[in-house]
């Protein structure tokens, strides 16, 4: 029977080895953080060594408060805007300039980002912006939002638009409407989209790269000119930490999405 | 009126906060670019010559206009180094992005085939990468594939290799890069179509007689052509411009566009080159950028 046998050895092998090769670096590069030895490649035992140097690396804290500052603010201002433009996109109907912006949107998904880096820090140049915490904020929104919005839209058009206009047909203003039904049913994919934003931000180099200032490094630039030199003990502790911190937040936003999709049909996850 | 089109209207009102923000802080800045692109590289803070004094007066525009220059695109299109950072850009982008449909194929067809619990599962442990830094994943490459790393201790061990292979800067460690950090981007628009095609056509096929072989490409891969076009733009794009993998992972004795436009700006502080190569980069990725755009609002807008 073909029915029953729809998974092939092949499938499963495949899958496997996807899974493997997209999970075993990362879990390498986890365990020898805690490799007591400075020889990145020898075992020495386990220990927390590194981990104390990052501690006592004051321009590496420096850096890392910067990035969760940065991606803290961006993130909520970018889930702000996204998730008015996702409403506007998906329930506005049509609208004047609506190809622009739709096309505004979804470009910065897959543009260089070089391109988008440069193009941010002529406009702050132009404007003698003093660049720094703001500039980078701002630029990160930029990009951002634009993933808040495709994954708040996606949930938007999954949703029973029948509800909302119930509501309407019992008296609801169409701000009540959404205020009281659309939004507590949208509201795990703009908590999802919030985290995505924020894990998107605290990873950007090239985009902070050209549009800090000088003295206000965000952590990425500071691993990444560190790991222009080679590879450090030190830098495999921060990298671990930075990934707990993700893992949390993904956890969060699966429970969320989970929550989400407990409610009707899951929200795309991009 | 329907309460449709009553709802719509405070909903058109919500796009004017984000409108104003893109055009402004996209929109506008291309602007810029195309501008200092078309001026002349002048050692100066900041470094080309000042942007239109609108106060001036029109004479003084006039005078601005007149002096704009094609330089810049010249020196682009004479300086063999240029050519070959964008001749090599889009070959290295058609190479992994050919690359990651080979190897994302099978396991999104294999992550379509599980049972629909699991599929959630196997899609979450796809999306995790992607949600982990794009600098420590490439970080975590060099520790494997360095001089000493666990790569050659493994190769060696088995008697694979007489001595340390040399990975690091090297295109197959920028192709390792590339593939792990872009593979999610393929895998999850394919799994998304393939989840979504109905096993009884496959099926069909089978019962008629169909090799194998023969159902996959002549039912499956046609049915999934909409996944793999997402696929292949949602890769092909960026790693044209992508600046981090090939500067940490290849050699350099050969640029990618992102490289030589970085260190244009970065290292020789020349905005006017570096302007007209990311212009150069933009019309070199318009029409894929434009068929990513269609895609986009098609899956997003119509296809439900």
């Amino acid at each position: 029977m073909r029915k029953v046998s729809r998974l092939s050895r092949f499938n499963v092998a495949s899958l496997a080895l996807g899974l493997a090769f997209l999970y075993l670096p990362i879990l390498i590069l986890v365990i020898y953080s805690f490799n007591a030895s400075r020889l990145v490649t020898v075992w020495g035992g386990w220990s927390l060594r590194w981990y104390h140097e990052f501690f006592n690396d004051r321009a590496m804290i420096e850096a890392a408060w910067m990035s969760f500052r940065v991606a803290v603010s961006s993130a909520t201002i970018a889930t702000l805007l996204g998730t008015l433009a996702a409403v506007a996109l998906s329930r506005g109907e049509r609208f004047r300039g609506r190809t622009l912006f739709s096309g505004m949107l979804y470009a910065p998904l897959v543009m260089p980002e070089v391109i988008t880096g440069l193009s941010l820090l002529l406009l702050f140049v132009a404007l003698n912006a003093e660049r720094g915490f703001w500039t980078v904020t701002i630029a990160h929104t930029t990009l951002t939002m634009c993933f808040v919005a495709v994954v708040v839209q996606s949930r938007l058009g999954s949703l029973d638009r029948s509800l909302e206009e119930a509501a309407m047909d019992l008296g609801c203003d169409p701000v009540r409407a959404f205020l009281s039904v659309t939004l507590p049913l949208i509201a795990p994919a703009i908590v999802a989209g919030w985290m995505l934003a924020f894990t998107l931000s605290l990873d950007d180099l090239v985009i902070a790269s050209f549009t800090t200032g000088p003295g206000s490094a965000t952590l990425p630039i500071r691993i990444y000119s560190e790991v222009r030199l080679g590879v450090k003990p030190e830098i495999n502790a921060i990298c671990t930490l930075v990934i707990a911190l993700i893992a949390v937040v993904i956890v969060i936003a699966s429970l969320a999405s989970k929550l989400s999709s407990s409610q009707g049909e899951s929200a795309a996850p991009l | 009126m329907s309460s449709r089109r009553i709802f719509a209207r405070p909903a058109r009102f919500a796009a004017i906060a984000p409108y104003v923000w893109m055009a402004l802080f996209f929109l506008v800045p291309f602007a810029f670019v195309l501008k200092i692109s078309l001026s002349q590289t002048a050692i100066a803070q900041p470094p080309y010559e000042p942007v239109f004094d609108l106060t001036a007066g029109w004479d003084a525009l006039r005078a601005a206009f007149a002096a704009l220059s094609i330089d810049n695109f010249k020196l682009l299109v004479s300086d063999d180094i240029y050519v070959f950072a964008y001749v090599r850009s889009l070959t290295v982008a058609l190479t992994a992005t050919a690359l990651l449909l080979l190897i994302g194929y099978p396991i999104a067809y294999g992550m379509a085939r599980l049972p629909k619990s699991w599929q959630a599962v196997a899609m979450v442990l796809v999306i995790v990468p992607f949600w982990t830094s794009f600098l420590i994943r490439i970080y975590a490459w060099i520790n494997i594939l360095q001089h000493d790393g666990l790569l050659n201790q493994i190769l060696l061990a088995l008697h694979l290799v007489g001595q340390p292979v040399v990975w690091l800067s090297t295109d197959s460690a920028m192709y390792i890069g590339i593939v792990y950090s872009y593979l999610p981007f393929m895998i999850l628009p394919l799994y998304a179509t393939l989840a979504k095609m109905e096993p009884a056509l496959e099926e069909a096929a089978g019962d008629l007689g169909a090799p194998p072989w023969q159902v996959f490409w002549l039912v499956t891969f046609p049915l999934s052509l909409p996944g793999v076009g997402a696929g292949v733009l949602l890769c092909f794009i960026p790693i044209v411009g992508e600046f981090v993998i090939p500067d940490l992972l290849a050699g350099s004795n050969s640029l990618m566009i992102g490289q030589t436009l970085w260190l244009e700006f970065f290292t020789n502080k020349d905005w006017p080159v570096a302007s007209a190569a990311a212009i150069v980069l933009l019309l070199v990725l318009l029409v894929p950028l434009l068929l990513y755009e269609r895609l986009q609002k098609r899956q997003l807008e119509q296809g439900r």
